[in-house]
């Protein structure tokens, strides 16, 4: 443990309130505290999202209800990007500031990245049969997407094969900086390759090809993902800082984080 | 309201096993990441436990 590290009254001192919770001693209490608050959103909007995306959307006029997916769909697919990135950023940030939590944050963030990008895929395949006539092809999207999958299951796998955390951290941060190309693949896939899978739903230089009621109920859902993901997260990233840091004293004065 | 019956509901015009089977799983993998968590907390609790 460098002294480094652990001088917070300095950065206080400094005027860099903000990096105090770069301090698993000083996020842990904070992060358990926020978690109710993401719970509550998420039920809410994931109530609310389906209201609106069973009760009230119409049928869609090609699809009939198998359309319906898309409520669970397009954030799972949402999230599983988004929150790849956040890990590559928290691995940047981890080379940067070498801050413990940062390594952390990465490996709390994977398996529930993992988890959407089998969402995306599974609701994916679910929705192609009626409407595509099939379960799979190996078109960008769905190719790149897969692949997404396996950079998850990579980091993990990778992270959890070195004994050293630290050094654990390092590489992780450097497969998921490496990795971070293939989102931007993902994304454009359906605008650079000829695709089976239909364009963006939402964009933002034009207006949504969508009705307005399933639009808010994709939106909600989005939301609702959001919400989840980052409870979730935080719970992850506490108990990890419980078995890393349970040497530590001031873990122990805790009593183990109970 | 779009759907006449509770049969109706669940039927999905026809689309019901895609549907269902899409929410379903989804559901599922949110209720064992939760377990997961859960699970993960008691045998860090047992082995601090142990410790102290």
């Amino acid at each position: 443990m460098s002294t480094k590290e652990l001088d917070f009254g300095e950065h206080a001192a400094r005027g860099e309130w903000w990096l105090r919770y770069a301090a698993p001693q000083a996020f842990f209490p904070l992060a358990g505290r926020l978690i109710p608050y993401f719970v509550v959103l998420a039920v809410v909007f994931a109530a609310c999202g389906l209201y609106l995306g069973f009760f009230v959307a119409p049928t869609d006029f090609q699809q009939g209800e198998a359309y319906r997916i898309i409520f669970l769909h397009v954030p799972a697919a949402w999230m599983s990007m988004f929150l790849y990135v956040v890990m590559a950023l928290w691995g940047a940030l981890g080379f940067v500031l070498n801050t413990r939590l940062s390594g952390m944050m990465a490996s709390a963030i994977a398996p529930t990245g993992a988890l959407f990008t089998f969402i995306a895929l599974w609701t994916g395949a679910l929705w192609g049969k009626p409407t595509w006539g099939t379960w799979w092809v190996w078109d960008a999207r769905l190719t790149s997407e897969l692949i997404l999958l396996f950079l998850y299951v990579g980091f993990i796998a990778l992270k959890a094969s070195i004994d050293d955390p630290r050094r654990a951290d390092r590489a992780g941060a450097v497969l998921a900086l490496v990795g971070v190309v293939n989102v931007p693949i993902i994304y454009f896939s359906v605008q650079w390759w000829n695709t089976l899978h239909q364009g963006a739903s939402v964009s933002l230089t034009r207006s949504p090809s969508m009705a307005t009621t399933m639009l808010w109920g994709m939106l909600l859902m989005a939301l609702a993902a959001w919400m989840y993901a980052i409870a979730v997260c935080l719970a992850r990233v506490r108990l990890i800082i419980r078995e890393r840091e349970r040497e530590m004293a001031w873990m122990r004065e805790l009593g183990g984080g109970e | 309201m779009n759907w006449g019956s509770v049969d109706g509901f669940f039927h999905m015009g026809g689309y019901g096993l895609f549907v269902w089977g899409s929410y379903g799983v989804g559901l599922l993998c949110i209720a064992l990441e939760v377990i997961a968590l859960r699970m993960r907390a008691r045998r860090l609790a047992r082995t601090a436990g142990g410790e102290a």
